[in-house]
């Protein structure tokens, strides 16, 4: 027999206890809420999280830095990369590695179209919930065009891992600056028809104007970040506030709202996702085309690997730039020149021995990416809010502990303050304008 | 405010509550006495130190090493933009640390995740309960003396082995 | 009697085709693979062409279970739960790496496969699986119910 819980201990005799979720379509598989009910009004209510611990930070203390890159995928699985992000600059700030120029601008991009991605992910299933499926259908075509620019590149459509310590994985695709143009151009599209949908839509402005509102002291008393807690007035952005990679150099806006109710937290979101596509257009520009390879016509790896059986390989040898690994001659711009912390070029490893040994060291257990003893938490601005990790190192290549900070955790957190007064239907805009994550809420 | 006339202040209002200061690549830390913790939060969420935002709260468990729990608690001060580490030693075998609940709204998950996965009590907390795992789970998963793949249905699975 | 027996293989072609085209699913969305759920379900895939795009939120309206996402041990009394209350005759889709077998979450809190919990009747690999995927492992679904002992009300118990 389970002990009471505290809603069922404090509930009225004659009120009524219903539960809502886990397994409800609003709740996103994740989250359960206790109610107590005087009819259709709610005295009382109580959130149950943990259906999604999926033991992140027990997993990371058993993996090396590098082999748990891809749990990070993982947590805030509507923008992977940026996630990926939080965590290589953690462990390149334990280690004192910058990347390269290029690097940091194709993080930046990658980082902005996951933030796109994310609101939208948000926006779409926030309105699908509140009834309106169109604008659902509309942000989901236009996230396909965005993870298209994001598959090009990466060769995955989520869980890329394709940002790595001490920069990217690969180069970008010789094509993308026309897919990212087409992914720019058709968000504005979608971006239009859903304000055009929403924004003075009598039924959606009902059920989010005024409802769940959030005054600014309980929002920085709960914690939050992100769009949530500029909905409140406040501008509070990573990206501004601590600027990282290139955005000190950049032009962008941050969004707040007025009164921190669904409404504005939807309005936030929208205007966000303009000003990261703005950020999108000015990163593009800044971006050189990648140089033309010199040195030769390049011969394919099988060939490679013939000769290098009898005689040291020097031509170059011929990789797709982006799926199999990088061309040997564009890694400078995109890892750090340290040999410690990236994965050495695939052509050596193959090729000469003294690629095969580094190889070797970078992966051999005990060896590869060592961050010195020490603590160290470093934040970067998520789809949620400011992703924080924490990371205490012990000088071997396993992580001592490794916490995240995750922003939605905070967040719904609140949730229970919000909702207790007003009535069942209003549970659902106030959670599905909170854009919670479960691999990040629970971990 | 200049980082050594932070130290300063902060040493002139905490007083013996602050046992070391310390720097980790670029942020400060301060190492408090753990039964002075919810004190000295107190003070530094007030103005002129005005940390408002309890960023988050996690834990550290040292004790194979040094038979110690390590509080580590994170601050950020909005108007003053800077970010504040607070940590506190406990003792592995009976960790206990004063609450924050009153103070920070958050505290309240966030003290649960922490009893949840280390076993810290903390005192006056109204509802300390489990967080993340469930009622009927034994141990603390995080503590390193919890096995990894040490798994506890609540179901009897088919083909356990 | 033969009569009779080719007009029962009539009939349970005929439910086959009936039941394969008209599968109502219930998504148990957990984690990452909602997403590409959310893709396979939307217009660029659009799971709807092959005749599974009526989503039902009522364990009780569905008849095909769809677990998209890892299964924790504190979710598998739910996912029972929710399996039980699906009414006969049903079918369930293990979505993703995860409800497969645990992915790369081998520790502590997760189930090792959802098919220790309920039956599987198709496993759709992939971290997460791309919607081409999973429209082909609905296929294949369907490629089984039509192929499979049809149980109808009326049928003989044997």
């Amino acid at each position: 027999m389970e002990p009471l819980t505290r809603i069922q201990r404090e509930a009225r005799p004659e009120s009524m206890l219903i539960n809502m979720g886990p397994s409800h379509p609003a709740m996103h598989g994740t989250l359960r809420i206790m109610l107590e009910l005087d009819a259709e009004k709610i005295l009382n209510a109580e959130c149950e999280i943990g259906y999604l611990h999926r033991g992140f930070e027990k997993t990371c203390e058993n993996k090396t830095y590098f082999n748990l890159l891809i749990y990070t995928d993982r947590l805030n699985y509507v923008s992977p990369l940026i996630n990926n992000l939080g965590y290589v600059m953690t462990v390149e700030k334990m280690m004192g590695v910058t990347a390269p120029e290029r690097a940091q601008l194709i993080r930046v991009l990658m980082s902005e179209l996951s933030r796109v991605s994310d609101h939208l992910t948000c926006l779409a299933a926030m309105a699908m919930e509140n009834g309106a499926f169109t604008v659902f259908l509309y942000m989901m075509k236009a996230r396909e065009f965005i993870w298209d620019v994001i598959e090009f590149t990466t060769g995955a459509r989520m869980t890329t891992s394709y940002i790595r310590i001490g920069g990217v994985r690969a180069d970008l695709h010789p094509d993308w600056r026309g897919s990212l143009a087409t992914a720019v151009r058709e968000t504005r599209k979608v971006l239009k028809d859903v304000s055009g949908l929403l924004d003075k839509n009598s039924i959606f402005l009902g059920r989010t104007r005024g409802v769940g509102v959030m005054s600014k002291e309980d929002a920085l008393s709960y914690g939050w970040t992100g769009p949530c807690l500029r909905s409140t007035g406040i501008p509070y952005d990573v990206r501004k506030a601590h600027p990282y990679l290139v955005y000190d150099r950049l032009q962008f806006e941050v969004p707040v709202g007025e009164c921190g109710d669904n409404y504005d937290r939807y309005s936030v979101r929208m205007r966000e996702m303009e000003q990261s596509l703005r950020l999108l257009e000015q990163v593009a520009a800044l971006i050189p085309d990648a140089a033309p390879l010199g040195g030769g016509p390049a011969i394919e790896p099988a060939e490679a690997l013939a000769r290098s059986r009898l005689q040291r390989a020097d031509e170059r040898v011929r990789l797709s730039p982006n799926l199999e690994g990088s061309e040997k001659e564009r890694l400078p711009g995109l890892t750090a020149p340290d040999p410690l912390v990236g994965v050495p070029a695939k052509e050596d490893t193959y090729t000469t021995m003294e690629g095969l040994i580094s190889h070797f060291l970078f992966f051999m257990s005990g060896k590869g990416i060592r961050p010195p003893k020490g603590d160290v938490y470093f934040s970067v601005e998520g789809g949620n809010g400011e992703v924080g990790f924490y990371i205490v190192s012990d000088g071997t290549d396993k992580p001592y502990r490794l916490h995240l900070r995750a922003p939605c955790f905070h967040i719904v957190s609140a949730l229970e303050q919000l909702i207790k007064g007003r009535f069942v239907a209003d549970v659902i805009p106030t959670f599905g304008s909170m854009n919670m994550i479960g691999g990040e809420l629970d971990r | 405010m200049g980082q050594e006339i932070l130290i300063e202040a902060i040493r002139a209002k905490l007083g013996p509550a602050v046992e070391g200061i310390a720097d980790s690549y670029g942020d400060l830390v301060l190492i408090l006495r753990p039964e002075a913790v919810r004190s000295a939060l107190a003070a530094l969420r007030e103005m002129p130190f005005d940390y408002a935002v309890l960023l988050d709260l996690t834990c550290v468990d040292f004790a194979a090493g040094q038979g110690r729990l390590e509080l580590v608690y994170h601050l950020y001060s909005l108007s003053r933009n800077v970010r504040l580490r607070l940590k506190a030693s406990l003792p592995a075998a009976d960790p206990a640390v004063e609450t924050l609940v009153g103070l920070w709204k958050n505290a309240e998950w966030l003290e649960r995740e922490v009893f949840d996965m280390f076993g810290v009590r903390f005192e006056g907390h109204p509802y300390l309960r489990r967080l993340l795992t469930y009622e009927g789970f034994e141990g603390h998963p995080l503590r390193k003396t919890y096995p990894w793949r040490l798994g506890q249905p609540r179901l009897p699975l088919k083909d356990d082995v | 009697m033969s009569g009779l027996s080719f007009l029962t293989t009539r009939l349970e072609t005929a439910l086959g085709w009936g039941r394969k085209f008209s599968l109502f699913h219930y998504p148990f969305i957990t984690a990452c693979c909602g997403m590409e759920y959310m893709s396979a379900a939307c217009a660029h895939f659009d799971i709807d062409r092959f005749g599974a795009g009526l989503t039902r939120f009522s364990p009780r309206q569905a008849d095909l279970l769809l677990v998209v996402g890892t299964v924790p041990h504190k979710l598998g009394p739910v996912l029972r739960t929710v399996y039980d209350q699906m009414l006969e005759p049903k079918w369930v889709i293990a979505f993703g790496a995860c409800a497969v077998s645990g992915g790369i979450y081998q520790n502590y809190a997760v189930v090792q496969g959802i098919d220790r919990i309920v039956p599987v009747d198709i496993y759709i690999p992939g971290c997460p699986p791309r919607p081409e995927m999973v429209l082909d492992g609905l296929l294949k679904l369907q490629d089984k119910i039509q192929h499979q002992k049809q149980d109808w009300r009326w049928a003989r118990k044997s």
